[in-house]
């Protein structure tokens, strides 16, 4: 909210120390106390001569293609009567004005915002002496609709200074009240907290005697449960149409960035910006009958003041007369009944509505106003019948209305309820002790009214009844920050606690780091892909129609909408990120990524509604977790070019389906656990390239070059390789091994097996380590061999074998027993024959 | 070998004779001197030091020599012989040092030569900083809590004490997954991990929530739909808002630097009372050492401890939470946050493997 500065302090008891408080000064208050200030902005600069003028004659010169006025206007006093009034001619191209009419003038050698500076100067053809400005080049508001004409009045004469006539001195403060503080979308509820923080006295606007009501102003009817819960008119007649709005309130709602519409109705916008009661102005005699406060019929139809035609929802609350709804209710009014140029009796209204319903409304229609800004809020409940008043009063003021004396005021305001509170908590949630009647003073300061007793053991209490623009005073807690945030949180000393030894990480968060760090140290760069995936990656993928990986949840509101689904698996977002590399001219690109994937769950559960208000059973927490999808952490890999690059040593190393499978293995290594690869055919994996993961016999991952169809699919480099597994499947434990060091010596040994194609490496190996028992130390593949010594469809492993004992030398019979029996298991399982 | 002399004189041994000797001693000088390399040093060894040498040959004819003279002959053959002795191995060791030398200069590379054959990888400075903070939490006696980045409505909003129409719930801002009445969401913020701690945990708690949360803005150069949180709560007796200011005044420097502190602004968030935004102190800030806001923190507000089944009259807490993104685009001064998200590997690669 835009608000000037002098406007504010107007209600501030100021005293000498305060007399000449700065917009600076005033900001660090508001932010002291949690009004968040988002800019303050001074007016001007204007400075020389800038003066009230009085247009005298109007010459129209017609040759030029837009309209420009010679205007001679009065800009002081004759000296003594009977000479002429000091005059002054300005060229101007604004139209919005007649002979007669009182305007501001910058006259040569004034400086306007923007250091526009005025000079005398020739002109389509005139010699121009000085500028008849508009708002926006005073620095007032924005509006250059053309030039600011002033209400005529008889304190003002031409020649006075305009500088100090419109205040363009003044400094405009916006300021972001939190959502919590309704009452501070206006003038009271901001020089409230200003004289709060500051520590001044303060004069209540809204502190106005309302007459009573002598009957109804006209029947109305809620008829909407829940939705208002205060809905007041009041009726002014004999309103003159033609009464311009005066000064004061127009300059108030030029710097709120509020439009000057009419008189009636600038009244309800300057009422609401000064009480925070927003108001609507109808015209009495284009209304229907009484009034109803009911919600909309479905297709029901309203023309809002804005000129469009909007379909109601049953959701929403319209103020109805005979012929229909008449007013959006809390956001905005209806064109059939608003006050037009002719309008002479206005009927003035002031409600309260329930904040969530116009929140709805507002959400539905996209159409936030000032008035629904503060509905969305909380409004003050006691506010209508003086809100009514004051519009009222201001309408007879300057419109000469005649205010009638009935008043409808229909609802029953819920009323605050009492706060007990020990009067030493607040000092026990600051941790600070304050000064013996800081808190009962802080709350009065608030407007609340306030006792101070004692609790049944005696200790001191202090009850606080919240005044009506504070409903957000509902607990202890409440109060606490009232009293914290008016003494200043700058006060509350900085003392650390002292927290139980804790445990330190888990072994799967240590796990997960060390499993980050590992593959990082192996070449791979880790990214943060979103988890939003278009359906069509799976089509692209090649999966199956029934694949499980299809099977997702779906985000509502998705900021893209083909990319709304979650995703079950990490590969698409990585591969995206593979690919936007490449696209950028990487070529070596090996990444990595570990996260929650999303897994629905074929038993969907539907979510519970568990109440707050304590800790919900056991049970209930069961159901809100059944109707939680899955979320495994996962970790994958992507790699592409060469895993080796080339060099001035000579050629690089491609990436491979090997290198996807070893990052397999170096995850499962770091995480302790022993992984087995056997040969599976998946998509997205090249159906020959392709491993699956195991430990402990159950399926973790994959691993292995990507399908060519998928390549160009997703237009990623050839042979592009992946690897994924779920992390969670992996178990977690202690790495718990006990090394034994032998001091003897080893015996080394070779032996090359041929065995069929089909035989799996790693099933062989396992079976030669198992062959050769506990002397065998060290089994390592060093050649792989096929050709037609070998014979078709056979391949030739090679080996080196490492023997010791732990307890003697051994001696090489015993090494080649070991190594015949590591043979033979191989032979006997595999058909392996020794190669000569 | 010459016969018995009979009668014998020994000036008729020349061979013995100081001159010859020290003749034998000059040439063996001479020529050790001029081997040029250990091979031409090895070839010329045997013929002063060898069998056939002519100071073994001398020596040969010491038994000729009449006793009275065997002794001073012997004693000058061997001065001899030591003589040569001493110049080969004084050449031997000087040819050593030069073959050595010479081998090392031919074995000498251009060290500045590349080898990056498989260069290292990076982790996303998102994750380091993230650990970064945990550990120093965990060093204050703080565990790490983890939970669900798809919640339920009520971990994300209801037990943190957000009304049903609370405006942060709307569309706006809050990505809603799965059917309408399903009652999920990407979670806004990291706080349904404090909620499950609460729930989970035995008083007294002390956990920090690292971790990845969802609101719908769209992507800029200082926003991003997808980002990072770490919040912290403590849920103990008498936790006071000075014990919030200590805690977040020590986790400050940790992160910043000594000179960093932090500043409490009232401010209101549904689920803390009293709240604050959260500025710091930050010395190598753009223009000059000024206040940053880093986030939001406060008291645990009461109607969250009840939802979680904790006594507020008995417990209280405090808690707070920044954007890592934020806190590293900051720190670090990045211009565009962006490159936090995209992947590419130009940016990730710098940071290296730790904060």
């Amino acid at each position: 909210m835009r608000i000037p500065v002098s406007w504010l302090i107007q209600q501030l008891e100021l005293t000498e120390d305060h007399r000449d408080i700065g917009a600076t000064e005033i900001a660090e208050a508001f932010i002291r106390v949690g009004i968040e200030v988002e800019d303050v902005l001074p007016l001007g600069p204007v400075t020389g001569p800038v003066v009230v003028g009085r247009v005298a004659q109007i010459e129209e010169l017609t040759e030029f293609k837009k309209p420009i006025r010679y205007c001679t206007v009065e800009i002081g006093e004759p000296e003594e009567d009977g000479e002429q009034p000091l005059t002054t001619q300005v060229v101007c191209g604004a139209t919005n004005f007649v002979e007669g009419d009182v305007v501001v003038v910058a006259l040569p050698g004034a400086v306007l915002p923007g250091d526009f500076a005025i000079s005398e100067r020739k002109t389509y053809g005139k010699v121009s002496r000085g500028m008849i400005c508009a708002a926006d080049e005073l620095g007032l508001g924005d509006d250059h609709s053309g030039i600011l004409v002033l209400p005529v009045d008889d304190d003002v004469a031409p020649g006075d200074d305009a500088i100090e006539l419109l205040g363009l001195t003044d400094t405009v403060i916006e300021l972001a009240p939190t959502a919590d503080r309704g009452y501070c979308l206006s003038m009271r509820g901001l020089a409230r907290e200003l004289a709060c923080a500051l520590d001044l006295g303060f004069a209540d606007p809204a502190a106005i005697d309302v007459p009573a009501a002598e009957n109804r102003a006209i029947a109305v009817d809620l008829a909407a449960e829940g939705a208002c819960s205060r809905f007041a008119v009041r009726r002014v007649t004999g309103v003159d149409p033609t009464a311009p709005t005066p000064w004061h309130i127009r300059r108030t709602l030029m710097l709120a960035g509020i439009r000057s519409i009419s008189l009636a109705v600038d009244i309800t916008n300057f009422v609401m910006l000064e009480l925070g009661q927003p108001m609507h102005a109808f015209d009495t005699s284009r209304l229907r009958g009484g009034l109803t406060v009911r919600h909309a019929v479905a297709g029901e139809k309203l023309v809002t003041l804005d000129g469009v035609e909007r379909t109601l929802d049953p959701d929403d609350i319209v103020i109805s007369d005979e012929s229909g709804p008449v007013s959006l209710a809390g956001v905005m009014g209806g064109a059939s009944t608003e006050v037009r140029d002719d309008s002479t009796d206005i009927l003035l209204e002031a409600a309260v509505w329930d904040p969530p319903s116009i929140a709805r409304a507002v959400r539905r229609h996209k159409l936030p106003s000032e008035a629904s800004r503060r509905y969305e809020r909380v409004v003050d409940p006691a506010l209508p019948p003086v809100a009514l008043e004051r519009a009222a009063r201001l309408l007879r003021q300057y419109g000469e209305g005649s205010i009638q004396p009935g008043r409808t005021d229909e609802g029953t305001p819920h009323a605050a309820e009492p706060v007990v509170m020990a009067m030493d908590l607040p000092d026990r949630v600051a941790g600070t002790r304050y000064a013996r009647g800081v808190t009962a003073a802080r709350l009065q300061q608030i407007g609340c009214r306030v006792e101070v007793g004692a609790a049944e053991d005696g200790t001191p209490v202090v009850t606080a009844y919240p005044p009506s623009w504070r409903a957000d005073l509902t607990q202890p807690a409440d109060l606490v920050e009232e009293v914290l945030r008016l003494q200043g949180y700058e006060t509350i000393p900085s003392v650390l606690p002292t927290a139980p030894a804790g445990h330190g990480l888990t072994l799967a968060q240590r796990r997960r780091r060390h499993i980050s760090r590992t593959l990082a140290e192996q070449g791979y760069v880790e990214v943060l892909p979103f988890p939003f995936v278009s359906p069509r990656v799976w089509d692209a993928f090649g999966l199956d129609a029934d694949d499980v990986r299809r099977r997702t949840v779906a985000v509502r509101n998705p900021l893209e909408a083909d990319r709304d689904q979650l995703a079950t698996t990490l590969l698409p977002g990585l591969l995206d990120t593979l690919a936007r590399n490449v696209s950028r001219g990487a070529k070596d690109v090996a990444l990595f990524h570990i996260g929650q994937v999303v897994l629905p769950r074929a038993d969907a559960a539907p979510m519970p509604d568990v109440p707050v208000a304590g800790r919900p059973s056991d049970e209930e927490f069961a159901q809100l977790a059944a109707a939680l999808p899955a979320q495994p952490t996962h970790v994958a890999v992507v790699l592409a070019g060469n895993h080796q690059r080339v060099g001035w040593w000579g050629a690089g190393e491609a990436a491979s389906w090997a290198d996807a499978v070893q990052a397999a293995r170096v995850v499962a290594e770091a995480a302790g656990v022993e992984l087995a690869v056997s040969a599976d055919a998946l998509a997205p994996w090249h159906p020959g390239r392709c491993a699956r993961l195991s430990v402990g016999g159950f399926p973790v991952g994959h691993a292995g070059e990507l399908h060519p169809k998928v390549v160009e699919a997703l237009g990623l480099p050839k042979r592009t390789c992946a690897m994924e597994l779920d992390l969670d499947l992996l178990p977690v434990r202690e790495r718990k091994v006990v090394p034994v060091v032998s001091p003897y010596p080893p015996v080394l040994l070779d032996v090359a097996l041929v065995v069929d194609d089909e035989v799996p490496v790693a099933e062989l190996t396992d079976t030669l380590r198992g062959g050769g028992g506990e002397l065998l130390e060290e089994l390592s593949l060093f050649d792989v061999f096929s050709g037609s010594q070998v014979g078709e469809g056979k391949r030739s492993l090679a080996y080196s074998l490492r023997l010791r004992a732990t307890d003697r030398t051994l001696t090489v019979e015993e090494a080649t027993a070991a190594r015949d029996a590591a043979v033979a298991a191989a032979t006997e399982r595999h058909g392996a024959t020794l190669r000569g | 070998m010459s016969g018995a002399n009979d009668p014998y004189d020994p000036k008729e041994v020349a061979a013995l004779s100081p001159d010859v000797l020290q003749a034998a001693v000059e040439k063996a000088r001479e020529e050790f001197g001029s081997a040029a390399d250990l091979d031409a040093l090895a070839s010329v060894k045997p013929a002063h030091l060898g069998d056939r040498s002519p100071l073994l040959q001398a020596r040969r004819e010491i038994g000729a020599l009449p006793p009275q003279a065997r002794s001073e002959a012997g004693k000058r053959v061997n001065e001899a012989q030591a003589l040569v002795k001493a110049a080969y191995e004084d050449r031997l060791a000087r040819l050593k040092v030069e073959r050595d030398e010479r081998v090392l200069r031919e074995e000498g590379v251009d060290v500045t030569l590349p080898w990056d054959r498989r260069p290292r990888g990076a982790r996303h400075p998102i994750t380091t900083l993230s650990e970064r903070i945990g550990d120093v939490f965990v060093g204050m006696g703080y565990e790490i809590a983890e939970g669900p980045e798809l919640e339920g409505e009520w971990f994300n909003f209801d037990a943190l004490n957000f009304k049903k129409d609370h405006p942060a719930r709307t569309m706006q801002d809050t990505f809603y997954a799965g059917a309408r009445d399903s009652g999920l969401v990407l979670r806004t913020h990291t706080s349904p991990v404090q909620i499950r701690s609460l729930v989970d945990r035995d008083l007294p708690v002390y956990v920090v929530c690292p971790g990845r949360t969802f609101r719908t803005d769209e992507l800029d150069t200082t926003h991003t739909p997808v980002f990072h949180q770490v919040e912290g709560l403590a849920v103990d007796k008498g936790l006071t808002m000075a014990h919030l200011k200590g805690t977040l005044d020590a986790f400050a420097r940790a992160i910043f630097g000594d000179e960093a502190h932090v500043r409490l602004r009232p401010s209101f968030f549904p689920f803390t009372e009293p709240s604050a935004e959260l500025d710091v102190w930050f010395t190598a800030k753009k223009g000059g050492p000024g206040w940053v806001e880093w986030g939001g923190c406060g008291m645990v507000n009461p109607n969250v401890l009840r939802a979680c089944g904790v006594d507020p009259d008995v417990y209280s807490g405090f808690a707070f939470g920044m954007g890592i993104e934020r806190t590293l685009q900051f720190r670090d001064g990045i211009p565009d946050m962006r490159d936090m998200v995209e992947g590419d590997v130009r940016f990730t690669l710098p940071f290296g493997t730790e904060a």
